[in-house]
């Protein structure tokens, strides 16, 4: 029994019932995949699933529309009435063929021009490492009109940076429209993990993101010990979001060292940089891989922090107490660079709710969205921190965010260290409990907090085998606000914007 | 403005010299012998291809290009093999077998402009690369610069596993460069290509679309690896022109 509520439907009920899940908009669309199950007996045909959050009852809330043999694969389309539903139709389209009629943007997504139509990847038919050439239009969305003119940038840009190619629609100085064509490191990694054991699949979830392996793996292990029905240690748990705390700081920190490289504020630049470089050597003096990999694995942790460790880890986080500290004083002394964040890049709550965005990017612009206090998992329930929110949706509401954010999360660690040091079960020698995948089946899901914002994933194991595993990154549904937000600015304050979302390609890509 | 001086003056200079070892715990280069059969054993259990049982002194043969340092062969070998601390050494494919640390020391009185081309990456490598210009690693004292455009770059530093999506743009931007130019595939991705397997979306390691010269291992590198790398390459380079 899956850890939601699900209806299923036919799909001519399948945008009414969503609507109603969807609560007026109270309800985030937190995710919409397809499935294949042509060949499950029961139902012959496709599936597509539309997940919310019930925020009010911290609870999932999941609609399954199911073509069953020889029907037409076609629905009406939600994004009409849930903005948010846009990308994740056009996806499914891509992958499935599942058509979104009256979709008002049916372009593809994910498969760029070398991939032919009618190529549906996701569908079982379709072999993993199928060699197909062909070309499809992918049109660029641009805004017409005298005087408007466009600027290309990308997919290779400047700088050292995930690949994406942005068409900016100028009238004078303005960007008036922002068209991103994304997905170039479209790996098929959904597809790749098919037929795998979890344990075989964990190198490749390890490797979705670099910056979120911790969310990522962790997403990933709480669906498949769901399934399975196992229960992890506590010290594992400890563990766990440890771990997962020390990853959100080292992004912050990253990101407080980026934001002032989008207006080349060189001091800060060089204290961000040198700060994280120290948690990256924390973060490899833990787990033996500067990205944390190699620790969480289903079933537990593969490491144990010890008490030597964990004295290393309170002094690498009073100095980068500091030195955070330092820099906010930075920024609020710097007349110009507060000049370039304020009133930059901004998304107003209406859109941000709209668009059911997570992360750092929702609560900047005072959308309270934070799965560590809607969704207890791991130790969150026992700990002492606040969610923090600012108002103004602008480059400077996410820097405050953040700033605020690493406070919260120092806190949290220490309490996390305390609990391990203070751990007096034997929990240190059964971190990991073994589980025999041959015998497990069923659905569901997992999610977690990275520094980006909520991490989704859903996972179907067909004999301890995955049969369905889908992917939802922070970056995924923060993307298209990114577009809305750099309205109205000017292209110079384009890097400044999307550095403060700072999202993932690779994560999005999959 | 204070505290910004404040910093600066104390936080005096934290550049470092590079070390090619990692902390207690850092899965590096593989070492120790064992049997045939724990070798077969540890074959089956690498999810990447780059363990091989063989007829050696070590009873086992690792394509480092390929590793993910993900240690599960280290696991199933039950102690009879060990991370060691070091890193694994670039892999160069023409003028040395492999780069020794004399040349790491040594210090360059020329040149290299590198582009970066995310080809495919989880963004781990584009991570590392981007920390070899922090103040700890400081990549310009070695006079090698990241630059903007193919057409001023002497070396081109592919990262991730090339996708049906970026190959026309990995073959663009080599074509875009100047003679004599160079090629480096930055970690595993790049390097083996075997990291996720074969999909219908990716095209395979760097090589299977340009010429590579030299290949970094490590899942991601770490930027000391990297910076090791491109020295050699600065090396390569003068003999070329």
């Amino acid at each position: 029994m899956a850890d939601w509520t699900l209806k299923v439907v036919k799909p001519e009920n399948f945008r009414g019932t969503a609507n109603i899940l969807s609560n007026g908009g109270k309800n985030p669309l937190t995710a919409m995949f397809g499935r294949d199950e042509t060949e499950n007996p029961a139902v012959k045909g496709y599936a597509i699933y539309a997940v919310f959050e019930n925020l009010a009852e911290h609870k999932m809330e999941a609609v399954k529309a199911v073509f069953g043999e020889g029907e037409s694969l076609c629905y009406e389309s939600l994004t009409s009435v849930l903005p948010a539903a846009a990308w994740y139709e056009r996806e499914i389209q891509d992958m499935f063929g599942i058509v979104p009629q009256g979709h008002p943007d049916p372009r593809p997504l994910v498969l760029h021009d070398t991939f032919p139509e009618g190529f549906y990847p996701l569908r079982k038919s379709v072999e993993k490492d199928a060699d197909v050439h062909g070309s499809r239009r992918m049109d660029m969305s641009v805004a017409r009109g005298e005087g408007v003119y466009e600027v290309p940038v990308g997919p290779i840009h400047a700088g050292i940076i995930e690949p994406g190619h942005f068409r900016f629609s100028q009238a004078g100085e303005s960007m008036l429209q922002l068209d991103a064509r994304l997905f170039y490191t479209h790996r098929g990694l959904e597809k790749i993990m098919e037929g795998k054991t979890p344990d075989e699949a964990l190198p490749v979830v390890e490797r979705i993101c670099g910056a979120c392996s911790v969310a990522n793996t962790w997403s990933f292990c709480q669906a498949v010990e769901k399934i399975a029905g196992v229960k992890i240690s506590r010290r594992a748990e400890i563990i766990r979001t440890l771990l997962m705390e020390i990853e959100r700081i080292t992004n912050h920190v990253g990101d407080l060292g980026n934001i002032p490289a989008g207006v080349g504020f060189n001091p800060a630049i060089s204290l961000g940089g040198r700060t994280k470089e120290m948690l990256m050597r924390l973060q490899e003096r833990m787990a033996g891989n500067r990205f944390l990999r190699g620790v969480i694995v289903p079933g537990g942790v593969r490491q144990d922090i010890s008490s030597a460790l964990c004295k290393d880890i309170a002094d690498i986080m009073d100095k980068t107490e500091v030195s955070v500290n330092d820099l906010t004083e930075m920024f609020a002394q710097q007349a110009n660079f507060q000049n370039r964040v304020r009133t930059t890049g901004i998304v107003r709550k209406e859109t941000a709710v709209d668009l059911a965005m997570v992360g750092v990017g929702a609560r900047a612009s005072g959308f309270a969205h934070d799965s560590r206090k809607d969704f207890a998992y791991g130790l969150y329930p026992e700990l002492d921190f606040n969610m923090v929110t600012e108002k103004t949706g602008d480059v400077a509401a996410r820097l405050a965010v953040r700033i605020a954010e690493l406070t919260e999360s120092f806190k949290l660690v220490r309490q996390l260290i305390g609990m391990l040091q203070n751990d007096k079960s034997n929990d240190a020698v059964n971190l990991t409990c073994q589980i025999d995948w041959s015998k497990v089946s069923g659905d569901d899901w997992g999610l977690s907090e990275s520094a980006r914002g909520s991490n989704f994933q859903f996972v179907a194991l067909q004999d301890g085998k995955i049969d369905r595993i889908f992917v939802r990154s922070a970056s995924y549904p923060n993307w298209p606000a990114v577009t809305i937000a750099v309205q109205g600015d000017i292209i110079p304050d384009f890097p400044l914007i999307n550095k403060s979302f700072e999202l993932c390609y690779a994560c999005i890509d999959r | 403005m204070f505290k910004v001086i404040e910093r600066l003056l104390g936080d005096k200079i934290a550049t470092e010299k590079i070390s090619l070892t990692g902390s207690e715990r850092f899965r590096g280069k593989i070492t120790g012998s064992c049997t045939a059969a724990m070798g077969a054993a540890c074959a089956k259990a690498c999810p990447v291809g780059a363990f091989a049982a063989a007829n050696n002194e070590q009873g086992y043969a690792i394509d480092y290009k390929k590793c993910i340092f993900c240690g599960r062969c280290v696991e199933r070998a039950m102690g009879s093999l060990h991370h060691s601390r070091e890193e694994a050494m670039p892999v160069i494919t023409e003028e040395a077998a492999e780069v020794t640390a004399e040349v790491i020391r040594q210090k360059l009185g020329r040149s290299l402009h590198v582009r970066h081309l995310d080809a495919g990456s989880c963004n781990a490598c584009d991570f590392e690369m981007g920390a070899m210009s922090n103040p700890l690693y400081d990549l310009h004292r070695y006079g090698v610069h990241v630059d903007a455009s193919p057409r001023h770059a002497d070396l081109l530093m592919v990262t991730g596993v090339v996708t049906r999506n970026l190959e026309q743009a990995l073959r663009m931007s080599y074509e875009a460069m100047p003679e004599p130019r160079l090629v480096m595939a930055c970690g595993a991705c790049a390097a083996g290509g075997e990291t996720y397997g074969a999909s219908y979306a990716i095209v395979g390691a760097a090589d299977q679309v340009v010429p590579v010269d030299i290949y970094i291992p490590g899942c991601p590198p770490r930027p000391s690896a990297m910076i090791a790398g491109l020295l050699a390459a600065a090396d390569m380079l003068a003999e070329r022109m």
